[in-house]
This record gives C-alpha cells, sequence and structure tokens, in this order.
C-alpha cells in the first residue's frame, strides 16, 4: 500500500515536470481554441492556415485568424504582413472593409484581422484573398481564391446613401444573441473608390427591432449606436424573446439627417436597411 | 367520546352560521369572526341546491365571495371584491400557488366537494394566519371521518346535467375506529359544451375532471394524532371561452402530514403541526382552436413545500391562539410561439422567470371576554418574504425593463386589528378596524408580458413596487330570534400603493392584436366597500323564506372605478322540509351595472333575473340511504351575463340536474 503511495507521488512529479518543460513553448493549439480551420494556402515557402469561429467565410463580418508556418512546419512569429481582398466580378472587380493584421492579443504565432465580405462569391464570380507578408526582412505573397457564403440571416447591407455615397454596414456584435439587453456593435464605411473602403465617423445608427412573425412587435429600452474612440459604433439591442427578429436601421449623418432607412410606423413595416437575428 | 360530540356539535353549529343563523353564544369565540360555507351533501346542511355542483357553485352561495368566470370550470374566487391576489386561499392551512399566469387554476380548482367539509371565509386582516392577505381568507377544510364508534360507510354519487351534458360519477369510503381512521373518494366530472339562454352553443367550455382523495389519522394516545392526506386532481381538455387559449391538462397532487396534540396544559389546549407539499402542472395551449394568429404553448409549473404550528389556549378571560408557519414556492411558465413561417425559430421567453418565494409569519389572535355581553378580538401578525429568481435568463429578460434590477427582494409585513362585539339578548353589533399590508404577487412583480384578453393588454411585472397597505373598517349588526334572523354587514376597506397595470403608452405589445402594454403600478390609494343583508323568516314549520342584497364599490383616489364590482344583487329563496322532503324555489339578479370600469375594457353587465326549482327526496332502506333531487337551474331560460364573467360571455341556459346519492354503513365489530 504503502510503496502504490510513492510510485503515485513519483509519476505525479514527473507528470509535473514533463509539464512545466511545455510550459516555455505554449502549444499553438492553445491560440486557436475556439476557433475552426477555414482554409489552407501556401506558396513555395510557406503554408498558411486561416481560421475564424464558424469554420467558414460569411457575407458580413468575419473575424479571421491566421499562422504562417514554413514548408517544414515550423511556425513563424515575426512577420508583419496586410492583406487584399478583391470581388472578381464579371466585368469588373472592387474589394471591400477590412483591418490591418496585428498580433492576436497574448499569442505568440497567431495574427489577426476582419474583413467584411458584402456579397457571397459563386462558381463564375469569386473573392481572391491576396496576403503580402515579410519576414525576416524578405517579402513574400500568396494569393488565393476564397469561397464566402452568406449565412441565413442578414449581418451586411451595402447601400447607396441618398448623398450619393455607398456605404458599408456590417453587425460584429450580437454574435451569440440572449434574451437581455445585448451589447450591439457594427462597423460603418463607405466606399470611397473600388478599392478602398474608409470608416465613416460621427454618424449615428438608429435600431427598431421587430418580430415580424409576431405581429411585428419591437422592444424597449434600446439605444442607438454611436460611435466610439476606435470607430466602432455602439449601442443596446433588446430582445424579449428567442426567435427571428429583423433589426431595422436608420443611418444618420453628422447632421442628424437620414441617409438611409425609414422608421417602422404606420403600414411601413420595415425598413430598406436592416439586419437579422435568430436564435 | 364526549368531546367527539362536543366537535359535533361545533361543527353543527357552525354549520348553521352559513345559513344566515348568526352565530351561537356558545360556540367558540374565535369562530365569530368566521363565515362558514357548508360543503356537504346533505341537502338539509347547505345552501346549494344541487348537491354535485362544483365547489365553484358551493362557493358562488356565499356573499362574501365573488367568482370570476372564464368559462365552465376553474372559477376564481374573489373575496370582499378585492382580485384574488389580495386574498390567499388555503387547503386545510396548506398553502397552494396556481400555476397559470393567467389566472386559471384559482386553488380551488384542483379540490373537489368530496374532498371538503366546509369553507371558512375570514374577512380582511383576520385571514393573515396562512399568508398576507388584505382581503382575508378562505381555507378550503377537509372533510375526514375522525375516529370513533367502530363504522364503515360508503356512498355512490351519479348526476346528471342536461344543459351541457355533464355527467358525474364518484364514491367516498370511510373507515373508522377508536384509533384510526381512513378516508378514500373519487369523483368524476365531464362536461359538453353548455348553451346560453339563446340556446347557442358556447364553444370551448367543455371540462373533464378526474379527482381522488385518501386520508388516514391514527391515535397515538388519547391525546395525541398523526394524520395523513394526499389528494390527486387530473382536469383535462377545459376550455375557456373566455380566452384565446384553453388548457389540455391541469394537474396537482396536495399531500401532508400531520401531528396534533389536546391538552398540554390547562392553559394550553391544543396543539397542531402539519408538514406539506404540492405540485401544480398546468398546460395552456391553443390546439383546439381552428384560426388563432399565431400556435402557441403556455405551460407552467408551481410547488410548494411548508408546514404551520398551531397552538391554542384559554385562561379564565382569554382564549388565545398562535400560528407560525413558512412556505417556499417555485413558480416558472414559459410561453413558445410556433412562427407561420416553417423556416424561422421558435420563439420562446420565460413568463414567470423562475420565481421562488419564501415566507415565514407569526400570527397571533386573543379573544378576550370583557364583559358577559362584549368580546375583543384581536390578532397582529408579521411575516418575512423573499422574492427570489433563480434563472439568470429570466433576470436578464426582465433587466430589459427594469436595469437596475435585483434578483433578490425581501419584505417584511405586518398587520394587527380589532373587532368589538356587544350582543345584547338577540342581537349582536361589531365593530373592527384593522391594518395590514402584501406583496405583490408573482405576476405583478415579475410577470412578462401576459396577455390580458379583458382589457387586451400585455402586463408586465414591476420588481420595485412596494408593499399594498390595506386600512380597513367593518361591522356587522345582526338580530336572531327563532323564527326572524336579520343580519347586515359591511366592510371598507382603503388600499393604499393600490398596484394595478397602468398603459406605457411608448411601448409596443407582443401579442398579435393587443392594444398597448400595462405595466403594474402604484397609485395612492384606493377605495372599495361592500355591503350585504340578510334575512330569513320561519313562515311555518319547515317553511321558510330568506333574502339577501349585496352591493360593491371600488374606486382610486382619481374616481376611476374598479372592474369586477358586483353591482346591487339580490337574492329570495323559498324552502320546505319536511322529513324525507325538501323543495325550494330562488330567483337571483342583479340591476345593471353602473359603476364598471371601461380602462379594463369592461362594459356595463345588463340587468337579469333568473328563476330556479329543486326539489329531493330521502329515505332509508334496510342499512342504505337513498337520496335524489333534482331541479333547473335558469328556468326560463334567460340569456344573461353577470358583473363577474370575462368578457360578458353568456351564462348557461336552462339547465335540469339531476342527483342520486345512495348510502351504505355497517358499524363493524372488531375494535382496534
Amino acid at each position: 500500500m504503502k510503496s502504490l503511495f510513492i510510485w503515485g507521488l513519483l509519476s505525479l512529479t514527473l507528470l509535473f515536470t514533463a509539464c512545466s518543460k511545455n510550459d516555455d513553448k505554449p502549444a499553438p493549439a492553445d491560440e486557436l481554441e475556439g476557433l475552426t480551420l477555414v482554409k489552407t494556402i501556401s506558396n513555395a515557402t510557406h503554408v498558411i492556415d486561416l481560421y475564424t469561429g464558424t469554420g467558414k467565410f460569411e457575407t458580413g463580418y468575419n473575424s479571421i485568424y491566421l499562422q504562417i508556418k514554413t514548408t517544414s512546419g515550423s511556425l513563424v512569429d515575426n512577420a508583419t504582413s496586410s492583406w487584399m481582398p478583391v470581388m472578381k466580378m464579371m466585368n469588373m472587380s472592387h474589394s471591400c472593409p477590412f483591418s490591418a493584421i496585428e498580433k492576436k492579443q497574448g499569442a505568440q504565432y497567431t495574427y489577426q484581422g476582419f474583413i467584411v465580405f458584402q456579397m457571397p462569391g459563386n462558381d463564375m464570380e469569386y473573392w481572391e484573398l491576396t496576403l503580402n507578408y515579410t519576414v525576416n526582412g524578405q517579402a513574400y505573397t500568396i494569393k488565393e481564391r476564397i469561397q464566402v457564403t452568406d449565412p441565413i440571416r442578414r449581418k451586411v447591407q451595402s447601400v447607396m446613401g441618398s448623398d450619393n455615397k455607398r456605404y458599408v454596414l456590417a453587425m460584429m456584435e450580437p454574435s451569440s444573441p440572449k434574451v437581455a439587453v445585448n451589447d450591439m456593435s457594427v462597423l460603418l464605411y463607405t466606399m470611397t473608390n473600388m478599392m478602398q473602403f474608409d470608416p465613416v465617423d460621427n454618424y449615428t445608427i438608429q435600431i427598431d427591432p421587430r418580430m415580424p412573425g409576431m405581429g411585428n412587435h419591437g422592444s424597449p429600452n434600446n439605444v442607438h449606436l454611436t460611435q466610439g474612440s476606435d470607430k466602432i459604433y455602439r449601442g443596446k439591442l433588446s430582445l424579449t424573446m428567442t426567435g427571428y427578429w429583423k433589426i431595422n436601421l436608420q443611418l444618420l449623418n453628422a447632421n442628424g439627417t437620414a441617409v438611409k432607412g425609414e422608421p417602422v410606423a404606420g403600414d411601413n413595416e420595415s425598413s430598406s436597411l436592416f439586419f437579422e437575428v435568430e436564435f | 367520546m364526549k368531546q367527539l360530540v362536543c366537535c359535533a356539535l361545533l361543527l353543527s353549529g357552525l354549520s348553521t352560521m352559513g345559513q344566515t343563523v348568526p352565530a351561537q353564544k356558545d360556540s367558540a369565540k374565535f369562530q365569530e369572526l368566521t363565515e362558514v360555507i357548508v360543503i356537504s351533501r346533505q341537502a338539509s346542511r347547505n345552501k346549494n341546491n344541487n348537491l354535485l355542483s362544483t365547489l365553484d357553485q358551493y362557493l358562488s352561495s356565499h356573499e362574501q365571495v365573488d367568482l370570476i368566470k372564464r368559462g365552465a370550470y376553474a372559477w376564481e374566487p374573489m373575496l370582499n371584491g378585492l382580485s384574488s391576489e389580495r386574498s390567499v386561499i388555503t387547503i386545510d392551512g396548506m398553502r397552494i400557488y396556481g400555476a397559470c399566469t393567467d389566472k386559471m387554476d384559482p386553488v380551488s380548482s384542483y379540490v373537489e366537494t368530496t374532498n371538503l367539509s366546509r369553507a371558512d371565509v375570514k374577512n380582511g386582516q383576520s385571514g393573515n394566519a396562512h399568508g398576507a392577505s388584505i382581503g382575508g381568507s378562505l381555507d378550503l377544510v377537509r372533510k375526514k371521518s375522525g375516529f370513533g364508534a367502530n363504522q364503515f360507510a360508503t356512498h355512490i354519487f351519479s348526476g346528471f346535467e342536461s344543459n351541457n351534458r355533464q355527467r358525474i360519477l364518484g364514491s367516498d369510503i370511510s373507515y373508522s375506529r377508536n384509533r384510526w381512521y381512513t378516508d378514500f373518494d373519487f369523483t368524476f366530472r365531464k362536461a359538453e359544451n353548455y348553451r346560453d339562454g339563446k340556446n347557442q352553443e358556447i364553444l370551448y367550455s367543455q371540462f373533464s375532471k378526474f379527482n381522488l382523495s385518501a386520508a388516514a389519522g391514527y391515535k397515538l394516545n388519547e391525546h395525541q394524532q398523526v394524520e395523513a392526506s394526499v389528494i390527486y386532481d387530473d382536469a383535462r381538455d377545459i376550455g375557456y371561452p373566455a380566452l384565446p387559449m384553453d388548457v389540455s391538462s391541469a394537474k396537482a397532487v396536495i399531500a401532508s402530514i400531520g401531528y396534533t396534540r389536546h391538552h398540554l396544559s390547562n392553559t394550553w389546549q391544543g396543539w397542531e403541526t402539519k408538514i406539506y407539499h404540492n405540485k401544480v402542472t398546468h398546460v395552456m395551449d391553443d390546439t383546439k382552436r381552428p384560426v388563432v394568429p399565431i400556435r402557441m404553448d403556455m405551460p407552467g409549473w408551481s410547488t410548494t413545500t411548508g408546514m404551520y404550528s398551531r397552538i391554542d389556549g384559554k385562561s379564565s378571560r382569554h382564549q388565545f391562539k398562535l400560528t407560525a408557519s413558512a412556505h417556499h414556492n417555485r413558480s416558472l411558465a414559459e410561453m413558445t410561439m410556433y412562427p407561420n413561417d416553417p423556416n424561422e425559430k421558435e420563439m420562446f421567453m420565460l413568463t414567470w422567470p423562475d420565481v421562488h418565494t419564501w415566507y415565514a409569519g407569526l400570527f397571533m389572535e386573543d379573544n378576550f371576554q370583557l364583559h358577559r355581553q362584549w368580546t375583543l378580538n384581536s390578532s397582529a401578525g408579521v411575516a418575512f418574504q423573499q422574492h427570489q429568481l433563480k434563472d439568470e435568463s429570466g433576470v436578464k429578460s426582465l433587466q430589459i425593463f427594469y436595469p437596475d434590477m435585483q434578483s433578490v427582494k425581501n419584505r417584511l409585513l405586518k398587520n394587527f386589528g380589532s373587532n368589538l362585539q356587544y350582543h345584547p339578548g338577540n342581537w349582536r353589533f361589531s365593530f373592527g378596524a384593522s391594518y395590514s399590508e402584501r406583496a405583490p404577487s408573482v405576476s405583478e412583480g415579475y410577470g412578462f408580458y401576459l396577455f390580458n384578453s379583458f382589457d387586451r393588454f400585455d402586463y408586465i411585472g414591476n420588481p420595485g413596487l412596494k408593499n399594498e397597505q390595506s386600512f380597513s373598517l367593518n361591522g356587522t349588526v345582526a338580530f336572531a330570534t327563532d323564527r326572524f334572523s336579520l343580519k347586515w354587514q359591511g366592510s371598507w376597506f382603503q388600499i393604499r400603493n393600490y398596484i394595478v397595470g397602468m398603459p406605457s403608452p411608448g411601448l409596443i405589445p407582443m401579442t398579435i392584436g393587443a392594444a398597448g402594454i400595462k405595466i403594474y403600478e402604484q397609485v395612492p390609494f384606493s377605495t372599495v366597500y361592500s355591503t350585504s343583508l340578510n334575512a330569513s323568516y320561519g313562515i311555518v314549520s319547515g317553511l321558510s323564506v330568506s333574502g339577501k342584497a349585496i352591493y360593491r364599490r371600488g374606486f382610486t383616489n382619481e374616481q376611476l372605478d374598479l372592474p369586477m364590482m358586483q353591482p346591487f344583487s339580490y337574492g329570495v329563496r323559498l324552502q320546505y322540509t319536511s322529513n324525507a322532503f325538501s323543495a325550494e324555489a330562488s330567483l337571483d339578479g342583479a340591476v345593471k351595472q353602473s359603476k364598471y370600469s371601461p380602462l379594463f375594457g369592461e362594459t356595463a353587465a345588463p340587468a337579469y333575473s333568473i328563476a330556479s326549482l329543486g326539489a329531493g327526496y330521502q329515505f332509508k332502506w334496510k342499512k342504505n340511504s337513498f337520496q335524489v333531487r333534482s331541479g333547473v337551474e335558469n328556468l326560463f331560460n334567460r340569456y344573461y351575463t353577470t358583473f363577474s364573467d370575462w368578457n360578458r360571455i353568456p351564462r348557461m341556459g336552462r339547465n335540469l340536474f339531476l342527483n342520486l346519492i345512495i348510502g351504505f354503513s355497517e358499524p363493524s365489530k372488531a375494535g382496534l
């Protein structure tokens, strides 16, 4: 009995030391917790794994994570990189709103950024992602076609405002809505040219959540979205029950003039500008 | 044995009280403030003509009780014109909370007449022994054969009502010995839709109910006994014609174990302790309705566990009683809506977000014989109550309306009152004043989008409500001789921080077709008064005439009329009884309602009067007793609706009833 105890203690000690050895080189898997691989792209020197929370690229806001490996399999932790998503259409091409790529907070090998795809791809018209990166002073590039699908419910809308500007609105949160007052956040961009989208400042995004399946009723105590210092528009979204909600939007410019969207009132059951939430 | 005789005398004394005869002077003084509704299959003992009618019909015979009707089943009792949140209904002192968010299952819907011997009504603050109440209490008292001579008794009863083809079948069996007794009974009812006075079928007014109950007692020794009781009630396919939804199943299991000890000392006469547990499952749905804007299910669950301990005693001029009670209730209700678009997900919300209620209270009563003709009844109580929301998502959903809401709310509820009585000769005068408080109900505090089909508003609870406080006065003047009796009763309540749903115009209702949202708020005060007059006169031996008149009125401090207030109503009854034969004719009616609440969606209930006839014959043959009763309710097939009919649905047209009760009893030889 006594020897069993000693053996147990010994093996525990061994286990512990084994663990602490691993600690100075964290397993990359830890950095990827909760993420699913979407696609692996590669060139002659590197293999790049692209991850999202859902395991796919969808129309709307996509928080994308990536890891760069050499072809021999070792992870790169000193790359600087940028990307350029382009929609290749039959007779034109355009880009979409996207961020810079930065190191994921607290991670050694994982990089992070976002892309707002405003439309899905198909066989004829598709998204192409170009990744430019520099490792140890040497520049590399990978260009590959990626698949972007439509989610069941709308999370992005690209519209022409009454001021003849093209806007892209993309809902970041709530990504997992609850029956509660949800934090809501939206990215607002305007198309400066086909390849350049810039954040829009000092607008207001008014929200009016409704349930079309239940008499188009609404919810109280919503807070319209206004811009924070990080450019993100934030507000509060009240959802009183589960199910399908249509979040009717009105986009107001810095002067408070509506440039897109109509109020839900009288016979008008929906705004032309809206997001959808279903849970 | 002597005690048993006393007990029986006391009971018969109580039962006569219910029959408009004032309290006998030698009966227990505590009971003088209690009104009794006798529930018996003995025609001579109760006011109800149709012996096998539902409990609701028995209760409706009493002046203090109004019943809100949403159909033919589960009428909601109101005491003294105050809505049901303001009073407490118990079964043998046990607290039960209905599991329906729309008040479709009052406590009284989970018992049968065969389970009960009587219902005790206490008015106002004096009904605080088992829960904080301002309107009063209604205690449904279990029937038990009790210890006694070795006897075996059984009844089989069957009834039929023509209008809704209600079939009633039941039986009870009791077996008593010196040291123990057992009671067992069951009742089955099944009714189809009823027809109103225009012979129109009232769709969705059917119901069926099965009730089973058992009780047993064992005498440990001369002064100590234990008793156990269980009631199982299972109602199915219940229609609510006044509402947009029905109930496919309403079930309750109600169980208790009690210990009683008599003659602890010369001062302490009796001590009773009971622990109990009950569970109610209520399934509201609209599966039977062919056309609805959207399909929905609204099930609810309520579980209550509690105890009470009561000790009573006396000294030379005092009689006193102390009741300590505690209970815990869990109320949970939810709503699932099925979208017409099959691609959309179901809509779900918690309408009662797992609300836990903890209650512990102490109530003291004292009866002080000031003088031979003067008595002072006093009582006071204090209770602690806690509401706790245990469902995190439920708290979050209410925080949509109340961002600073806490999931726990504690309250202290106080009450006290006195009643002075003077009985010179054949007269009895009584005057009382009292103060009591109540906490908001589960729906008033935490209900979420509860649709009220009367005013067509969705109601949202308000967790920040203060306690309601009631100042009340009551008086009685009674005169009785052997042949003539007269009793006037009046009560006046001023309720501070009166809780009422108020429209919130900025909010969008959820229910399709609803007019808006009402949030429970508090108005500075409301006043409710109630008065009734009873008289009876024995014309010749066996033939008597009796009459009653009732009026209630309620209004807020802004003179807005409160809903469901009884207009001037009257009843006259001519009764003949001989040994074997009894017959009666009655006329009941009301004048047109002049004070009603348009804010609550009310329209004036029209005047009506209906006549009823009944006759019965009972005889014995060997060891068997036979009782046959028959009668006609609403003799002239009048089309009518009353102040307490939800959405003014018409009441039942002409209805013939037939009761047949066969009894068998035998003294058994062997004793335990």
